[in-house]
């Protein structure tokens, strides 16, 4: 795709600067392929989340963006992976004011809500990967609700 | 009249005085070390000030996240143990939307749509009533 | 690849339709040029026509050539789906219905057939037959494809409708100076409610109103759905520094809610957009004043 150069990256989550790079690469990225300012706006704040949590919990790893067409709607794909100690209980890890650490318990919950795909693998000391993704245009789907 | 208060040192966010109100205008992309920092500067200029009101001006920022967040209702919190109040202002629809999605409403912030709305709100003693655009109380 | 060969009985019927489809390329075009379908869409010139149908007949030798009539999907239809589609959605915009559109591209077909029959005067019965099903197979395939790209543009213009419906059907109306509200009608689903949302926060913003006031007088029902929306649209009022409330909360509607066990939470509600407003009024601190007994009403 001609406007999607420049999309597709690979960031290292190493300290709070790379936070920033992080996010910024998501919103130029969003805005390229297309997004509206309200998705954008939901898709760097739940990339700037899953990122504190590959810093946080994980240890540091990377961010990979990856562009996406399907049915002529265009998507931009996040997905975050560290070599942590892992989640033992995903379902807990993703229920709402839950928190090892120091933050709102809104981490993995909250930006799940955030984008229109969300996939997390992980097991105790086997790092983490979590996949999200967000379409342009798609009309939102029937969300669930919380 | 205005002064400056600790010189804008690198990952210092300047804090400017007018009169019984401390204004903290917040611009871009913060660096978690800058907004620790900014709750660390508030508390101690709150403190030598004698300070009565904050008002947190984040119209030009363009998300917050659950850190930014937490860090505004900890600054909230902080100031009113030091009887200042705090209000935040110009937050922008889709940072709004935003954060409630993400499921963080900040219930015990007060918020106000311009510096000029909030100055009257601080200026101004105890309002009769729940005056428009603030909460006192959390949902 | 020769451009002129015997006929007969060489060549397997795929190839033969390929061969077929490269020698009669003009006649083909100029047959199809006088379709309804062609006619239709290409009302420039007959020329244009011509040539559009050319680049199909090329398309489907290209199919043929890849041993790949009965594929959708097949490569050779990459050059012409973008103006088979403008052909669909042409005669789609005419208002002709889909099946309309599907029995003009079956029209196709029959003078390619008399041209292929007549091109094999010496070809086997089994020969021929093969050749025609395999041609019949080949145009098949492209009414597929067609469809296919009408359905998508369709869908495409659906979806821009629907966009367009949802920004109409939400106006913001000032009330006073620091109120607007907006009045809403029909159902309120997930998009809807989207675009309410930002089109609500985009007016507090712009008209720096302290209050907005939602009226649901022309919401037909209230499911926890709906209630989840309105809760979200008012807290994200509130971050910004406005108060919500919502108005129009008709006697039937409250009844089902609370049998619903739904619950607006800390939700200002009022029965009428009129209370609502003076409501807002008194929060303001204006007072109305009546100088005549006939004046504005409290209700």
């Amino acid at each position: 795709m001609d406007t999607a150069a420049g999309v597709e990256a690979r960031l290292p989550i190493r300290s709070d600067m790379d936070l920033v790079w992080v996010r910024q690469h998501v919103r130029q990225a969003a805005a390229q392929l297309g997004f509206g300012l309200v998705d954008q706006t939901k898709l760097v704040t739940a990339a700037s989340e899953l990122a504190r949590n590959t810093l946080v919990y994980g240890g540091g790893g990377t961010m990979e963006t990856q562009h996406l067409v399907s049915g002529g709607v265009r998507g931009l794909r996040l997905t975050f992976s560290d070599e942590g100690p892992g989640i033992a209980d995903l379902e807990q890890a993703l229920s709402d004011g839950y928190t090892s650490g120091d933050g709102l318990g809104m981490g993995l919950g909250g930006a799940r809500r955030l984008v229109h795909e969300f996939a997390i693998e992980s097991s105790p000391g086997a790092g983490t990967i979590v996949r999200v993704t967000s379409w342009t245009g798609r009309p939102p789907g029937p969300r669930e609700e919380s | 009249m205005s002064e400056a208060f600790p010189g804008p040192v690198t990952g210092h966010v300047p804090v400017l005085r007018l009169g019984e109100v401390l204004l903290v205008t917040l611009q871009g992309d913060l660096h978690d070390s800058t907004a620790h920092q900014l709750q660390e500067d508030l508390a101690e200029t709150i403190a030598r000030s004698g300070a009565t009101g904050v008002v947190i001006d984040i119209s030009g920022v363009e998300i917050v996240d659950s850190f930014l967040g937490r860090v505004l209702a900890e600054i909230a919190a902080q100031s009113s143990l030091l009887a200042a109040r705090t209000v935040v202002v110009g937050m922008r629809p889709a940072v709004a939307i935003t954060l409630v999605e993400l499921g963080l409403t900040l219930p015990g912030l007060r918020t106000a749509l311009s510096t000029e709305v909030a100055m009257e709100l601080l200026t101004r003693p105890t309002p009769s009533s729940r005056s428009a655009g603030t909460r006192q109380e959390s949902p | 690849m020769p451009e002129h060969e015997a006929d007969g009985t060489l060549g397997s019927p795929t190839d033969e339709v390929r061969d077929f489809l490269r020698r009669r390329r003009e006649q083909i075009a100029q047959r199809w040029a006088d379709e309804p379908l062609f006619r239709a869409v290409f009302t420039l010139s007959r020329d244009e026509a011509v040539e559009a149908g050319k680049a199909v007949v090329d398309a489907l030798a290209q199919v043929a050539d890849a041993q790949r009539v009965e594929d959708p999907d097949a490569a050779g239809f990459t050059t012409v789906r973008e103006q088979l589609a403008r052909m669909g959605a042409a005669r789609s915009r005419a208002g002709l219905s889909t099946a309309q559109v599907s029995s003009e591209l079956a029209a196709l077909r029959p003078p390619v057939e008399n041209l292929l029959l007549a091109d094999l005067p010496d070809a086997s019965p089994d020969h021929a037959r093969a050749c025609v099903t395999t041609l019949s197979v080949l145009m098949g395939t492209l009414r597929v494809v067609v469809m296919q790209t009408a359905l998508t543009e369709g869908q495409a213009l659906i979806d821009r409708q629907r966009l367009q419906l949802l920004e109409v059907a939400t106006p913001v109306i000032k009330l006073w100076d620091g109120i607007v509200a907006v009045p809403l009608i029909g159902t309120l689903d997930s998009a809807r409610s989207q675009v309410v949302m930002e089109t609500l926060l985009e007016a507090i913003v712009d008209q720096q109103a302290r209050f907005a006031i939602l009226d649901i007088t022309g919401v037909p029902t209230v499911d926890s759905l709906v209630a989840q929306h309105l809760m979200k649209t008012v807290a994200a009022a509130r971050l910004m520094g406005a108060e919500c409330i919502v108005s129009g909360i008709r006697p039937a509607i409250a009844q089902t809610m609370v049998h619903l066990g739904l619950d607006l939470g800390t939700v200002i509600t009022r029965s009428s957009l009129a209370d609502a407003l003076g409501y807002v009024l008194h929060q303001l601190g204006v007072g109305i004043v009546n100088p005549t007994p006939y004046g504005a009403g409290e209700r």
